[in-house]
């Protein structure tokens, strides 16, 4: 069954003409003491995120004139060590460059993310789920974002929120943080060595990839809001 | 985050309801709450929701060295973490009594039952046994962790697969899942804990406590126990005296219901196995729930990227071309180099004494070179030229010791010695300018 999905999957990057993303799940509001949860699933990849604020600071770390953004992931097994610290600063500069946290002065708010399993594009799933857990508990945001994952493997083709796989087997791979508003860049880190020109390509790339991840969050939020 | 603490009147409420009969959830004293259990696409993670309450569990395995003093046995480690998301008032890093509380109760159960045959976990006597490390995340508090925790824990264990090992003579050969079957972990039985919260001095009794009860209970009993009918582990706690009856009441409730829990269980795992044997999906996103509002599923979506190289083209020509940089990386020792000038050097009546004692010393190493090479080629395109030029290096020492950033004050007198050879050095400086002091008088 795995093996028959990678053979459709080197099908289509082969092709040159199309990537595809895996299949997407999302259930939001799953946790009861969270002011905010979501679960998302990319794949075989799945992040679930909690959020609670605005709420109140103890002592100095409090900012007077906007709200205190604090992101903490934590993997499956083992204690957090310094790939998660990197990918805690990344994941709160970009929910900062989001959140109005001006609205909600000397307050903090407080973003957990567990991994509940990894299977590629992990970066990309994180951001996805803190996006979902930032509208579940109804914070401010100037817009959505979402993360994108390519990969540039060997022979140079992009493929598009890649598995553990193919990730090793790239040359590069890069993540793309894209707003909802005007597709603009809000992060981008990359692993490995590519030109100018493959970073733009994967740029425009991951920005098409966008507009689905934005109809899927918007699918997503219109269902929840449904009265049938 | 701070918890909030519970009001007088909510405390006042719950413990007259519990005088009459009544939960807040409408359960009679002696219900639990519907346990449901999910599995993970990877062998031996699992996540239980006793209620509100969740719990994730992940086993994994790892080959190492056996304890001394016992060569033959497997190692096993458990660690339960109360993730920040679970509750407002859970720190990350703070050791609060509770998870202590909690970590000793897992340790006990799944650990002292002997559930796990850690003798099966040897491959080479004294050399290199399994280590299992069973990693449970609690990830909404709605009461009772220690219940889900421990039905987690074992239904993380009885679902794991290890990979298989062969010995033969000397060697030992471990297989990659593609190349054999993982192999399941021997456990000999499924302890599992069951609460009980007491109230007004141990009159009242309450099975499987929700959050709000176990804010307003007296104290706490719990009773792990297999199907067997075998009390793996009991403890008391929160100050109750109980009298022998109760606590036989309740071992006797605890049992049945861990006969109702075990064949849950075993029906859970059957189910799983089933669906991978034959080839069906399986992972957390088929136990995702069709019918919620709240959930919603996309199938795979193709993106097109067909005109992606010419966008790319486009951007690159309208973009300004990038600002030309000029920096050549002076290299002090491998591993570290300056780009760019320091302020002066305010040292300054050392300078001619160390001029002099750079020019009796000498150094060689030929990593330098390769090290020079190497940097030169990570820079882009700006930086090309100077494949040709030599990075300058600064004064060649000998010593193994400190290495101090200098500002630019000796390139000067080592232009002289660059010519002759290129060789790496380990900056001495410091030392040098100790070395003086000491000479001087």
């Amino acid at each position: 069954m795995a093996a028959a999905e990678e053979e459709e999957e080197g099908k289509m990057a082969a092709a040159g003409g199309g990537c595809c993303l895996r299949p997407f799940s999302c259930e939001q509001g799953l946790l009861s003491r969270p002011d905010g949860s979501a679960a998302f699933l990319q794949g075989n990849t799945s992040v679930l995120a909690g959020l609670y604020g605005p709420a109140e600071v103890r002592g100095s770390k409090e900012l007077p004139d906007r709200a205190v953004l604090e992101v903490l992931l934590r993997p499956k097994v083992g204690l957090p060590g310094v790939m998660e610290r990197s990918r805690e600063q990344l994941l709160r500069q970009t929910c900062e460059a989001v959140v109005l946290g001006v609205l909600h002065p000397r307050t903090a708010i407080t973003l957990v993310l567990q991994v509940l399993s990894d299977a590629g594009s992990l970066l990309s799933c994180c951001l996805n789920a803190a996006c979902m857990g930032l509208l579940d508990a109804g914070l401010p945001l100037t817009s959505l974002f979402c993360g994108v994952t390519c990969a540039l493997d060997p022979s140079g083709a992009i493929v598009l929120d890649p598995t553990t796989r193919q990730e090793q087997e790239a040359r590069a791979v890069l993540t793309f943080a894209i707003d909802s508003a005007e597709r603009k860049v809000l992060t981008a880190t990359t692993k490995g060595s590519c030109s100018v020109e493959e970073m733009q390509q994967c740029l425009a790339a991951a920005q098409r990839a966008a507009d689905t991840i934005f109809q899927f969050y918007r699918d997503s939020v219109r269902r929840k809001y449904s009265k049938s | 985050m701070k918890a909030t603490p519970l009001s007088n009147c909510e405390r006042r409420f719950l413990l007259r309801a519990i005088e009459e009969r009544k939960r807040l959830d409408g359960r009679q004293c002696y219900d639990y709450r519907n346990v449901r259990i999910s599995f993970g696409a990877d062998y031996g993670c699992c996540i239980v929701e006793l209620g509100k309450t969740r719990v994730l569990a992940q086993v994994s395995c790892e080959l190492v060295p056996p304890k001394p003093n016992r060569p033959t046995e497997g190692i096993l480690f458990f660690n339960l973490e109360l993730s920040p998301m679970a509750a407002p008032g859970f720190e990350p890093g703070r050791q609060s009594e509770l998870l202590v509380r909690l970590n000793r109760l897992i340790e006990r159960c799944l650990r002292n039952s002997k559930c796990i045959d850690t003798e099966s976990l040897c491959v080479v006597a004294g050399e290199k046994v399994w280590q299992i490390r069973l990693d449970l995340h609690v990830l909404n508090h709605d009461g009772n962790i220690i219940d889900a925790a421990s039905i987690a824990g074992i239904v993380a264990l009885c679902h794991f697969r290890r990979p298989d090992v062969s010995v033969q003579g000397e060697e030992v050969t471990v297989y990659a899942p593609e190349e054999r079957d993982p192999v399941p972990l021997s456990i000999h039985h499924m302890p599992i804990c069951v609460s009980f919260a007491f109230f007004q001095q141990g009159t009242y009794l309450l099975v499987d406590p929700s959050e709000r009860e176990e804010c307003v209970m007296d104290g706490l009993l719990v009773i792990a126990m297999n199907k067997h009918r075998e009390i793996c582990t009991i403890q008391s706690s929160g100050g109750v005296m109980l009298v022998k009856d109760q606590v036989l009441r309740c071992s006797k409730i605890t049992a049945v219901k861990v006969a109702e829990i075990t064949e849950l269980i075993q029906k859970a795992l059957e189910n799983d196995q089933k669906v991978r044997k034959e080839g069906g999906k399986f992972g957390f996103a088929e136990s995702i729930p069709n019918q919620k509002i709240t959930a919603f599923k996309m199938e795979s979506a193709a993106v097109d990227t067909n005109n992606v190289e010419e966008q790319a083209e486009e951007i690159i020509t309208k973009a300004d071309p990038p600002s030309e940089v000029f920096a050549k990386p002076i290299l002090h020792t491998p591993g570290t180099a300056q780009i760019g000038e320091g302020i002066e050097n305010s040292w300054g009546e050392l300078e001619e004494s160390e001029r002099e004692e750079a020019a009796e010393e000498e150094a060689e190493n030929e990593a330098a070179a390769f090290e020079c090479q190497k940097m030169e080629t990570e820079d882009t395109s700006t930086m090309g030229e100077n494949k040709k030029a030599e990075p300058i290096l600064l004064s060649d020492s000998e010593e193994e010791e400190v290495v101090v950033l200098e500002p630019q004050v000796l390139p000067k007198k080592t232009r002289a010695q660059t010519n002759l050879k290129q060789e790496n050095t380990s900056k001495k400086t410091f030392n040098k300018r100790r070395k003086k002091k000491r000479a001087a008088p």
